[in-house]
């Protein structure tokens, strides 16, 4: 219970950066959705069970537009399918003894940010360390949303500028010093970056949405490293001390 | 035809969920194959590399600030800051840079 109790401590502390960046985005989108027609009530209740960016972002201008609920659903399913990977993912950092109640809670919070700093996690993964990443991350993102819609100019620009590269440092924390020990994952995230770049710039592949711009190009560069770099069972089993 | 906003958001929310919510349900146990335990160790750096890189480029007001953002985290990272150092790093970073641009 007290590890517990720890490890919730713990993720609300990491996921302070989460707060901030959070916090930031979703005064963006406060604004966006006033725009779009949307009281302050109905903003904060949509950031609050959707806890998703692009999706949300994507949803407004569809609310503006009048699209049919179905549409709104085939759009939802396509922006988020990331997180279909993400909690495959994150389903094998879990005890498969688990009670399956966490599991439906860890399911709210898998978001890019909260996964990234949930997998970064040694060994297997404490859902209450999830929990505290969630409590906190929810917080800025409904917080924000809130701000957004109330107050166009509670934040100066600058600022919001500068709170917008919060999530990317946190990216950059979690992926940079395991690569500092093995040369596969630093080739593999300096791949990652560099096809990105491409497809992001190059005619033609650029029209790819940036949701299936991740999607792809991460089952076929991992799928590929999967298949060159097998990892040993003592890596792949992980350590469940952690736990 | 008249669309409810909240039925939008209870649509919305059903369908995130749900992509969220099968495979941590549906797959609970411990995968044996190497060759998938390997693709989902690696699917988190891909991804998260993905994501940073270029998109980190258009965060900010300037695509230089955020370049220098971007390398003072990858600096701090290797160091061996800790998540908040390293954000907090790199936002103050775009914060004194765009300053003076």
């Amino acid at each position: 219970m007290n590890n517990n109790r720890t490890w919730y401590v713990q993720g609300i502390r990491d996921g302070i950066p989460i707060f901030l960046g959070y916090l930031a985005v979703a005064f963006t989108l406060g604004i966006a959705a006033k725009n779009a027609g949307l009281t302050a009530f109905q903003a904060t209740i949509m950031s609050i069970t959707n806890l998703t960016s692009a999706g949300e972002f994507a949803a407004l201008g569809l609310i503006t537009s009048g699209a049919t609920y179905m549409e709104m659903a085939i759009t939802q399913l396509v922006i988020n399918l990331r997180y279909c990977l993400m909690s495959f993912a994150l389903t094998q950092k879990l005890d498969s003894k688990l009670p399956l109640f966490h599991r439906f809670l860890v399911a709210y919070g898998v978001t890019d940010e909260i996964f990234g700093v949930s997998v970064s996690v040694e060994g297997k993964l404490n859902p209450f360390y999830t929990y505290g990443l969630t409590s906190i991350a929810t917080v800025g993102w409904t917080l924000g949303t809130y701000l957004g819609v109330v107050s166009g100019n509670v934040l100066p620009a600058r600022i919001l500028s500068a709170l917008s590269v919060a999530l990317y440092g946190m990216f950059i924390a979690v992926i940079i010093p395991p690569a500092k020990e093995n040369k596969i994952l630093a080739g593999l995230i300096a791949v990652a970056m560099a096809t990105s770049s491409l497809f992001t710039y190059l005619p033609i592949v650029r029209e790819i949405s940036p949701g299936f711009r991740i999607i792809i190009l991460t089952v076929v560069i991992a799928g590929i490293a999967a298949f060159l770099f097998p990892i040993k069972d003592e890596i792949a089993q992980e350590k469940s001390y952690a736990a | 035809m008249q669309h409810n906003v909240y039925l939008y958001i209870l649509v919305m929310a059903v369908v995130t969920y749900l992509i969220r919510v099968l495979p941590l349900t549906l797959l609970r146990k411990q995968i044996s194959n190497t060759t998938i335990r390997s693709f989902l160790y690696y699917v988190p750096y891909v991804t998260l590399a993905v994501m940073t890189f270029p998109a980190i480029l258009s965060a900010t007001a300037s695509t230089w600030s955020a370049l220098i953002g971007f390398v003072v985290a990858v600096v701090l990272a290797y160091r061996g800051a800790g998540l908040f150092k390293v954000s907090v790093g790199a936002c103050l970073m775009v914060f004194v840079l765009e300053l003076f641009v």
